[in-house]
């Protein structure tokens, strides 16, 4: 709808291809990739004649960390796609980098776009004739289809709970703000700065929750925690030897919480991976089996991801089919183990199975290290799965996160006015400004809102 | 034998919205004709006695900066002026002006009277006149009074002819007041409500709508005991309204504060039974930003008081209208209720308050030009548009005044935007989303409240003023001037630079911390304990310079940054406004778009994609199907 604001997306299929790409279309779309890229020969975006590739680093601008290597491809208005600036930027980094990419774009100033929203932007900068035209209503419509259904069932959860409460408490403390600017003299209870802060101060923790408690943002800061189970010897360890070994990639070892757990982080197609590696798997057989399947379960609870060992050169161990069992109720990646010898194993049909399909079965041999690759694709796709572009559901997720850090700098800037003593008019500023990012959410903005609190909280009525 | 007389434009009503709209009527160059049913009501406030407050003395600066009448009235008829807010930012100052009724009546009387081109008449008005969906005139009845009183002999009902009608009856459309159960006709106390009016604008189509509103009882000043109240005084000097007025020379009167008590709640609550609202005889909808006194204390239980503000209704009136408790109990009741109030236990009542109950028209069928879509030629402003407050209504007039007589002149409308006035958001509002309610203005429902400052409000539109031809030009001229000094003032500032030795000792006095190098004024003028005397001070500009130039340098200056985003934003608002949907564009058939969608679209007929957003119930991905829809008509229409 606002058609002057700059859009980003990422515009490669979903998937795990080496080449990715975030698009910028719009009038800011030079200066906000100039915000987050670093040419190797130090060259500006903005004097880069029109149809050219720069080389360089994607840099986070708040920490000047370097997010990937890229190829910048830079497009100047009318001779472009959507008949806007553009600036397209190759990563080959894999998806997670790319999001990064595409996070920091929209932190730099650019809109996540709508579905079909760059071929709209074509069709009406006149790119496009009449019968594209009519392709990019039938997108348009089947997305915003899609994307109404998932937001119908991501509304239903919690999540929606959580979102309305703190829509109402922003509303509440909006009113309160605003009643103080247009009844000055109305006998209203106003509130002191105080308690404005503490209001203020519980809406921004709701946010940082709700935020952090996102599955993208949490993986992201956390890692992937990821429980390696099975009964002893069936090659636990030499998994994760041979993933560090493979993947070279340790960042640090930290002892456990408890002395049974080690924690291992790996980076697996730039999604980091904090591995609980269960203590039996070093004590081997001097443990009980029954102490094994304890200590497996009890990593299995805490696990986003769990990978569960099996001997394919034995046949199906009692303790593997309870395993088996135990683990339907989780996101599993069955890794059968030993491909290298001759095979007796028979994987029975598990609860699992009929959820997740025959991908979450992976053939290797730590041993010879072979069948890594596919494994280290198949985490990826599982943590990704639910957070491509591409699935609406992800969409509408980056979305609400994107729409939620929004709100969260609004109230961060409200507090620091509010330590100023700012007037209320500037106050209410940053709280509609967080009020519409909420709405976006949940599809409504308006006024009468604040308006029908004032009604219903004061007496209003000289 | 009809007489027939020809106008350009007729004015229905001369209230606050009629009188604006037949003033700029006739200096726009129409013969215009206003009617009312009786001459000595012209520009009655039939409310409280005063004008501006929040949001509403914008909307009265925005009628000042376009060549309306209201600001200068008000300053004319003022016995007490005071800016309110004045502890919070300029955006949201407010002046408030305690008005003598029978002074403003007088001025506004008086305006209409010297006004060329302006006939004032005394006349009931029993139909509009319509030919194949074009206004055509009107058709009244001469005899003043009650329409249940048959014309005199020999007298017969008249038609009068004219290209436009601007129908501004406010709260006279099927008024039914009521007091306790008892309930009659009126369209104000004391005047007679128009029936017939209300069915005939029924009979061209228009739906019709129920409102409700009140007001309290008038007290007789020698029977109060003002002196256990509050006393409540006004500015000094008092601050005009207008931006012609050079000096307020009214003598200046105080308002008195006093509050109920539980007894007073408990009088009201014993006697619900015998209230109107609370016995479901009133069905109209009531304003909840002005509940009745029995609203307060039925809803709000753990208030234990409510304040009153006694206000004077003029200089030479013994009568103070008591604002906060208006009511509709019966008259025993109103007696008993006002007596248990501190300061008024010997308290008489000149008039018991009412409620009335009104008709008013869906304003969704209105264009933003206030013409309505089923009828060109015929224009409704004011209280008829589910509005309240005289400041709403006088800026409907003007709007409705300006459009008609663009429309005979076969010019382009004159439409506001809502970044550019609160004149903007008011009919965007009502023409948009329609209301339940009485429609007051607030400045919350401004999106861009920092630009739409009352003390801007010249900058904002007096040049739209001088260009339809309201603002004459000495006052466009003196207008250019101020212009100039701003941005001169403003320059200066920024160019000067002051060293440490020169301002330090003054920001020490101020309290503020020292600088280390040469700082431009403009710099130091940011600072919050800093004001223009302080760099002024420092660095004297050659000219002189007013004060209210001095505002606007200090203004800019302070506010730079915020009025920087909100302009940003209201630019990107802009250009969504300026993509255009063109006039009888068809909804239906559009692929995607949901039979309720479309339904909403084509009531309302937005002029825009903006406005087509704000539709309540069009959804983001609707405005994208329409968006495209829009531009296929125009690539359709250029291959042709």
């Amino acid at each position: 709808m606002h058609t002057e604001d700059t859009i980003a997306a990422i515009s490669t299929a979903p998937g795990h291809s080496g080449i990715g790409i975030v698009r910028l279309s719009g009038s800011d779309a030079l200066k906000i990739a100039e915000r987050i890229f670093l040419s190797a020969r130090q060259k500006k975006i903005r004097k880069t004649p029109s149809h050219r590739m720069l080389y360089g680093h994607i840099i986070d601008p708040a920490n000047k960390e370097t997010i990937d290597e890229v190829l910048v491809s830079v497009m100047k208005a009318p001779h472009t796609y959507t008949r806007e600036d553009m600036v397209e930027i190759n990563s080959h980094g894999g998806p997670v980098p790319m999001r990064r990419i595409l996070d920091l774009a929209l932190h730099a100033g650019a809109r996540l776009a709508e579905p079909g929203e760059f071929t709209q932007r074509a069709f009406l900068n006149g790119r496009l004739d009449l019968v594209q035209a009519e392709a990019v209503i039938d997108l348009i419509n089947a997305l915003t289809e899609q994307s109404r259904k998932t937001a119908l069932v991501q509304l239903k959860g919690g999540l929606s709970k959580k979102i309305q409460s703190i829509r109402e408490e922003l509303i509440d403390l909006a009113a309160f703000v605003e009643a103080y600017i247009d009844f000055p003299d109305e006998d209203i209870e106003s509130l002191s700065l105080n308690d404005m802060k503490k209001r203020a101060l519980n809406i921004q923790q709701a946010l940082q929750k709700l935020i952090e408690s996102s599955r993208y943002g949490m993986i992201l800061r956390e890692g992937l925690k990821t429980a390696i189970i099975g009964r002893p010897n069936v090659g636990k360890s030499s998994l994760l030897n041979a993933l560090l070994e493979h993947d070279r990639a340790i960042v640090t070892e930290v002892p456990g919480t408890t002395r049974d757990v080690i924690e291992e982080y790996l980076n697996i197609k730039g999604i980091p991976v904090r591995i609980m590696d269960t203590a039996g798997i070093r004590d081997g057989k001097d443990i009980a089996e029954k102490e094994g399947v304890k200590r497996s379960l009890k990593a299995m609870e805490d696990a986003d991801l769990v990978l569960l060992v099996l001997d394919g050169s034995s046949t199906l161990h009692t303790t593997d089919k309870e395993l088996i069992e135990k683990s339907g109720a989780k996101n599993t990646i069955v890794v059968i183990n030993k491909s290298d010898l001759p095979q007796k194993i028979n994987v029975p049909p598990h609860p699992l199975h009929g959820k997740a399909g025959e991908g979450t079965v992976v053939h290797i041999s730590a041993k010879h290290e072979t069948g890594l690759d596919e494994l280290q694709r198949t985490i990826a796709e599982t943590v990704l799965s639910h957070s491509t572009e591409g699935s609406a559901e992800v969409v509408t997720n980056t979305r609400h996160v994107y729409a939620l850090e929004k709100a969260l700098v609004s109230m961060e800037s409200f507090m620091t006015e509010v330590d100023k003593q700012t007037s209320p008019e500037f106050l209410s500023i940053e709280l509609r400004d967080a009020l519409d990012a909420i709405g976006d959410i949940i599809g409504i903005t308006t006024p009468d809102d604040i308006l029908n609190r004032i009604f219903s909280n004061f007496c209003i009525g000289k | 034998m009809n007489q027939s007389f020809d106008y350009d434009i007729i004015v229905i009503g001369a209230g606050h919205a009629g009188c604006e709209a037949a003033l700029a009527a006739a200096r726009m160059g129409f013969r215009t004709a206003i009617f009312t049913m009786s001459l000595d009501s012209i520009g009655q406030m039939s409310c409280n006695p005063a004008i501006g407050g929040l949001a509403k003395s914008h909307l009265v600066k925005e009628i000042d900066a376009l060549g309306g009448e209201m600001a200068k009235i008000t300053d004319l008829a003022g016995i007490q002026f005071k800016i309110l807010n004045k502890s919070k930012g300029p955006a949201v100052w407010a002046t408030r002006v305690q008005a003598d009724r029978a002074l403003y009546r007088r001025h506004m009387r008086r305006a209409l009277e010297v006004q060329a081109g302006l006939d004032i008449k005394q006349e009931r008005i029993e139909e509009i006149l319509i030919a194949r969906g074009n206004v055509r005139g009107i058709k009244t009845n001469p005899v003043p009074g009650h329409e249940s009183i048959p014309a005199h002999a020999g007298e017969e009902k008249r038609l009068y002819q004219a290209k436009a009608v601007i129908v501004a009856t406010g709260t006279f459309l099927n008024g039914l007041i009521h007091i306790g159960l008892e309930n009659f006709p009126a369209g104000r106390i004391g005047e007679p409500s128009s029936i017939h009016l209300s069915k005939s604008l029924n009979g061209l189509g228009l739906k019709i709508g129920r409102l409700k509103t009140g007001t309290p009882p008038r007290l007789d000043a020698k029977s109060i005991d003002f002196s256990v109240m509050q006393i409540q005084e006004g500015d000094v000097p008092p601050p005009p309204m207008s931006l012609f007025t050079e000096k307020i020379t009214n003598p200046q009167l105080p308002c008195y504060m006093t509050y109920t008590n539980a007894h007073t709640h408990q009088t009201i609550l014993d006697n619900l039974e015998h209230s109107p609202l609370y016995s479901g005889v009133i069905k109209g909808i009531g304003p909840r930003y002005c509940p009745s006194i029995e609203d307060k204390v039925v809803r709000f239980k753990e208030k234990i008081r409510h304040q009153i503000f006694l206000e004077p209704e003029g200089l030479d009136s013994d009568e103070y209208y008591a604002n906060g408790i208006s009511t509709s109990l019966p008259r025993d009741v109103q007696i008993k209720m006002v007596q248990s109030i501190k300061g008024l236990e010997g308290a008489k009542i000149n008039k018991y308050g009412y409620a009335i109950e009104y008709d008013f028209v869906y304003p969704p069928q209105l264009k933003p030009t206030l013409e309505t879509k089923i009828i060109e030629g015929l224009f409704l402003a004011g209280q008829i548009n589910g509005t309240s407050g005289y400041e709403e209504a006088a800026a409907q007039g003007l709007v409705a005044g300006i459009n008609a007589s663009l429309k005979l002149k076969n010019k382009g409308p004159f439409v506001l935007g809502r970044h550019e006035a609160y004149i903007g958001v008011l009919i965007d509002d009502l023409v948009t989303k329609g209301t339940q309610e009485p429609y007051r203005m607030f400045t919350s429902r401004a999106e861009y409240r920092l630009l739409l400052r009352q003390d801007n409000a010249d900058l904002r539109l007096l040049e739209k003023g001088h260009e339809l031809g309201l603002i004459n030009e000495q006052q466009h001229a003196s207008f250019l001037n101020k212009k100039a000094a701003i941005a001169s003032e403003l320059k200066r500032i920024k160019s000067t630079r002051v060293k440490p030795h020169v301002i330090n000792p003054i920001l020490n006095k101020l309290g503020g911390s020292p600088v280390k190098e040469d700082t431009s004024l403009d710099q130091l003028l940011k600072r919050p304990e800093v004001r223009y005397v302080n760099i002024a001070e420092a660095a004297p500009s050659g000219n002189s310079i007013s004060q209210d130039v001095i505002d606007q340098v200090e203004i800019q200056t302070k506010y730079t940054g915020y009025i920087r985003r909100q302009a940003e934003h209201a630019e990107k608002f802009r250009k969504v406004e300026e993509k255009i949907i063109p006039e009888g564009f068809v909804y239906k058939g559009i692929n995607g778009l949901s039979r309720e969608i479309v339904e909403k679209l084509e009531e309302v007929r937005p002029l825009n994609l903006g406005q087509a957003g704000r539709i309540p119930g069009v959804t983001p991905a609707a405005i994208s199907l329409l968006m495209i829809a829009v531009a296929k008509g125009q690539r359709h229409s250029e291959e042709k």
